[in-house]
């Protein structure tokens, strides 16, 4: 595909429809506006402002105690929830292909909740269900704790989501085989099942851990803004509430660069899974883990 | 197959427990939370002026962004999928931003861009144009957020369809409209359908990057996800589940109609 291609892409209409009423290049012109528009200015405004009083102050703001304690907190407590989540996840998801039980449609749709409802409902909800007044008797509420739960509600769909198309197109002969040959239940799955999740996996945890690390409405009523519970995108919105710009734009991009180092982590992954024919399809689409499984019903 | 019927019954259990104290407890709690005192509070909370004036705006935002986002992942799916282009690769990897970004960090960079320091405040403050603290600025900060979903969406279904039919019609004349219009559209549409429900749930409970550039004021920026956070912090509880209750019912919608087109696509 070298450059010349592209005038005879442009006229010739033998790679089917093109972008209708304007020509490619008009089209990508305003692709590329409006993606700058919307998207690229405004972050290069923020990390301008990052570094607007330079690279030292700029340090300066991200290494002082609350900054650090806040994303010390963030990367730590995401850490655990995409373990919890990549546990039960792994469960639920073989339990949604493999098994079968009354009520598995209906769980399979609700597995999406939490990216349906709106953040602050859940935080609000949590905050009613294991707060002070909660039913339970259970007070989690205003520790960390409580950000975790609410971290783990908010990407609990994504590993389901990313492992539940490779066990669908997953061959069962092998696992046959090895049962028949003598192997375990946990065996066969540590063996034959676990490896060939592991690219789903991988890609789910990448995401989810990414979407832990920014989540704000969802943390904000139910752990708060207290000294041991304030993470990172909380400790912005202060910031900006303080006046202090730069240290929030400061901030801001530290834990952009740890979203955008989570992105590359499934682009990698994905590249691996295409070269080695890997349920490439599946694994495709975990990049948006709502494309995902949702036909085992 | 994890084998005996004991495992299996030990997987439902930590499964299907997990699902129900981490998801269907919660669901349960908001409606029986909501109604403990009948329907009359929260009726009223929506109902009243600033209650009304958040679900009023909150449809205003989904009204310009849907369609914005809708008409971009269209085009920008054919020109990923149809136009070979050494650029493509840096638009997939921008599209993919909102995603990995925290809403409270694209609230900021748009209070940076657009605010009393920002790059565009002389030229706003000469034509007049207010756009931090006022509807503009939520549109943007919802048309940013929910950007992905529909070219996500369009692309796989694109790149499934592949281009015979497409050719067949323009080698029986069609033009390039005529093309998209009856053989493009109608093959990617329930796709299409999926990214704009997807899209419009994100918009309608968009809260960190809205609240950041809104200023969050009664009657005038709030949108319902903004009324809810007003409503507990002024100690109001049936007024924050009132609303809560009625973006939990379009979170339901979402999943339901997520479902059906599932299975359109499927078909």
């Amino acid at each position: 595909m070298e450059a010349g291609t592209l005038t005879t892409h442009r006229s010739a209409p033998r790679a089917g429809v093109r972008l209708p009423g304007v020509g490619a290049g008009l089209g990508r012109g305003m692709v590329v506006l409006y993606l700058s528009l919307i998207v690229l200015l405004p972050l290069a405004a923020l990390s301008s402002q990052a570094f607007s009083d330079g690279l030292g102050h700029f340090w300066q703001q991200v290494t002082q105690p609350q900054a650090i304690r806040s994303l010390k907190l963030t990367l730590i407590a995401s850490l655990i929830v995409v373990l919890i989540n990549a546990f039960f996840g792994t469960i639920l998801a073989w339990l949604l292909v493999r098994d079968e039980f009354p009520g598995k449609a209906a769980i399979n749709a609700v597995v999406d909740l939490p990216f349906a409802l709106p953040t602050i409902v859940a935080s609000l909800i949590l905050l009613q269900l294991w707060g002070d007044k909660s039913p339970f008797g259970v007070h989690i509420a205003g520790t960390p704790v409580a950000v975790v739960v609410a971290l783990t509600f908010v990407t609990f769909p994504f590993i389901v989501r990313a492992v539940q198309p490779l066990l669908m197109e997953m061959d069962r002969e092998m696992e046959e085989a090895a049962a028949s040959l003598g192997a375990s239940g946990f065996t066969v799955f540590r063996r034959i099942i676990f490896p060939n999740l592991l690219p789903g996996l991988g890609a789910g945890i990448a995401l989810a851990y990414a979407r832990a690390l920014g989540e704000f409405g969802s943390v904000l009523l139910f752990a708060g803004g207290l000294a041991n519970t304030t993470v990172s995108s909380v400790f912005i919105k202060q910031q900006i509430e303080s006046g202090n710009d730069t240290g929030a734009a400061a901030v801001s991009v530290v834990l952009l660069l740890c979203s955008l180092l989570c992105l590359a982590v499934v682009g990698l992954i994905q590249r691996w899974a295409l070269r080695h024919d890997r349920s490439a399809s599946g694994v495709d689409t975990t990049i948006m883990p709502f494309a995902g499984g949702g036909g085992s019903t | 197959m994890a084998g005996s019927a004991t495992s299996r019954w030990g997987l439902r259990v930590l499964g299907l427990g997990y699902i129900l104290l981490l998801l269907l407890i919660p669901l349960g709690f908001v409606f029986y939370k909501t109604f403990e005192h009948g329907i009359a509070p929260p009726f009223e909370a929506i109902t009243s002026p600033d209650g009304m004036h958040a679900l009023k705006l909150t449809l205003i935002t989904v009204a310009i962004a849907v369609p914005l986002n809708t008409v971009f992942g269209i085009a920008c799916a054919i020109l990923l999928v149809r136009h070979k282009w050494r650029g493509n690769f840096l638009v997939d990897a921008a599209i993919n931003l909102p995603f990995a970004i925290s809403p409270v960090v694209i609230g900021l960079s748009l209070f940076l861009l657009y605010g009393t320091t920002g790059w565009f405040e002389p030229a706003l403050a000469e034509a007049g144009v207010k756009i931090l603290f006022s509807v503009p600025g939520m549109v943007l900060a919802c048309i940013f957020v929910s950007l992905p979903f529909v070219v996500r969406e369009t692309v796989p279904v694109l790149q499934e369809i592949g281009t015979e039919q497409e050719q067949a019609a323009s080698t029986l004349g069609a033009n390039s409209w005529q093309a998209f219009w009856r053989v493009t559209l109608p093959a990617i549409r329930w796709g299409v359908a999926y990214g704009v429900v997807l899209t419009t749930a994100r918009v309608l409970g968009e809260f960190g990057a809205v609240s950041v550039v809104s200023g969050s004021i009664s009657g005038q920026t709030q949108t319902l996800p903004l009324f809810v956070e007003k409503q507990y912090e002024n100690f109001n509880l049936p007024g924050a589940f009132g609303a809560s209750i009625l973006l939990a019912l379009l979170a339901l919608a979402t999943l339901l109609a997520m479902n059906l087109l599932k299975r359109k696509e499927a078909a």
